[in-house]
């Protein structure tokens, strides 16, 4: 029966997945990856992700995905001009993958059902997240904070000169 | 846990959420179709024109936009993550006690200085 939820999630991430690179107008595309990542975050809940799930939905679709839309904006990404000359090079190099997924799906055998990271019963899945985080992962936690801090430097003056342009009439 | 507990658990324990979702599309839905099925239909050139506040549409709304909006957001994604980062030290802040808490200072004081920054390089000013 949990299948089922996985086949639903399954099914619409591969479908909307295609129609992000498959529709012509890239705003449409952004909203068919809004709809994927919601489901992505479904699919976490399904695995007893539930802190993934909902930074999926914070981060990836609450952040990362305006980011997409104003680099679509930003850049003026007209309809039809998209599909250029790498098609047929895409089109090698997924089924290279896809024969690589196919080989590997029937070559092996997979332990089924039982497999997969230790379930926590008595503490939340956030819970756990945060007592290994701050106790053994505290230094990369701190690395992290850094590196935001140069993310941010970083996009700021990338974006300096065009601030301190004057603006247009 | 056998699949069937699971799944009941599941559906206990997500309904709710499960409802909001519902809710929201068929408040949408069921607000387009009614309103599509309720209204009377005279289209005009003039009415089915784009409605800019009474103002002619002069362009297509597809033009480039100001390189400042993309800075907030990188701005938002960067205190986002910052955010998502505190939820598991709020709920695990009993367990790590004091520790966590020079650690969560540590953390945001180098997004202060981020922020700081920011600010002192007019990040934070649309002129």
């Amino acid at each position: 029966m949990s299948l089922l939820f996985f086949l639903y999630f399954a099914c619409v991430i591969v479908v909307t997945s295609v129609l992000v690179v498959a529709l012509r107008n890239p705003v449409y595309s952004a909203l068919a990856l809004l709809i994927m990542f919601f489901h992505v975050a479904g699919l976490y809940v399904t695995l007893h992700a539930e802190f993934l799930a909902a930074v999926q939905i914070i981060v990836y679709a609450g952040a990362i995905l305006v980011l997409y839309l104003f680099v679509v904006m930003l850049l003026n990404v007209k309809r039809d001009e998209r599909y250029h000359v790498q098609a047929p090079a895409a089109a090698f190099l997924g089924l290279v993958l896809f024969t690589e997924i196919v080989l590997l799906a029937f070559q092996r055998t997979y332990q089924t059902g039982a497999a997969g990271p230790p379930e926590v019963e008595s503490a939340g899945n956030t819970e756990t997240i945060g007592e290994v985080l701050y106790s053994t992962y505290l230094f990369p936690f701190e690395i992290a904070s850094l590196i935001l801090l140069v993310a941010m430097i970083g996009a700021i003056i990338l974006a300096k000169k065009t601030l301190a342009e004057p603006r247009q009439p | 846990m056998s699949g069937t507990e699971l799944l009941i658990e599941y559906l206990t324990r997500y309904f709710p959420i499960l409802l909001f979702i519902v809710i929201a599309l068929a408040f949408g839905v069921v607000t387009l179709v009614i309103s599509y099925l309720v209204q009377p239909k005279y289209p005009e050139a003039e009415k089915l024109s784009a409605y800019e506040c009474g103002s002619e549409p002069f362009s297509d709304a597809r033009m480039p936009f100001p390189v400042r909006y993309y800075i907030f957001a990188m701005l938002f994604v960067i205190f986002d993550i910052e955010v998502i980062f505190l939820y598991p030290w709020a709920v695990t802040f009993y367990k790590i006690g004091f520790v966590g808490l020079v650690e969560m200072l540590i953390f945001i004081a180098l997004f202060l200085v981020a922020y700081v920054y920011a600010w002192k390089k007019g990040a934070l000013e649309w002129d």
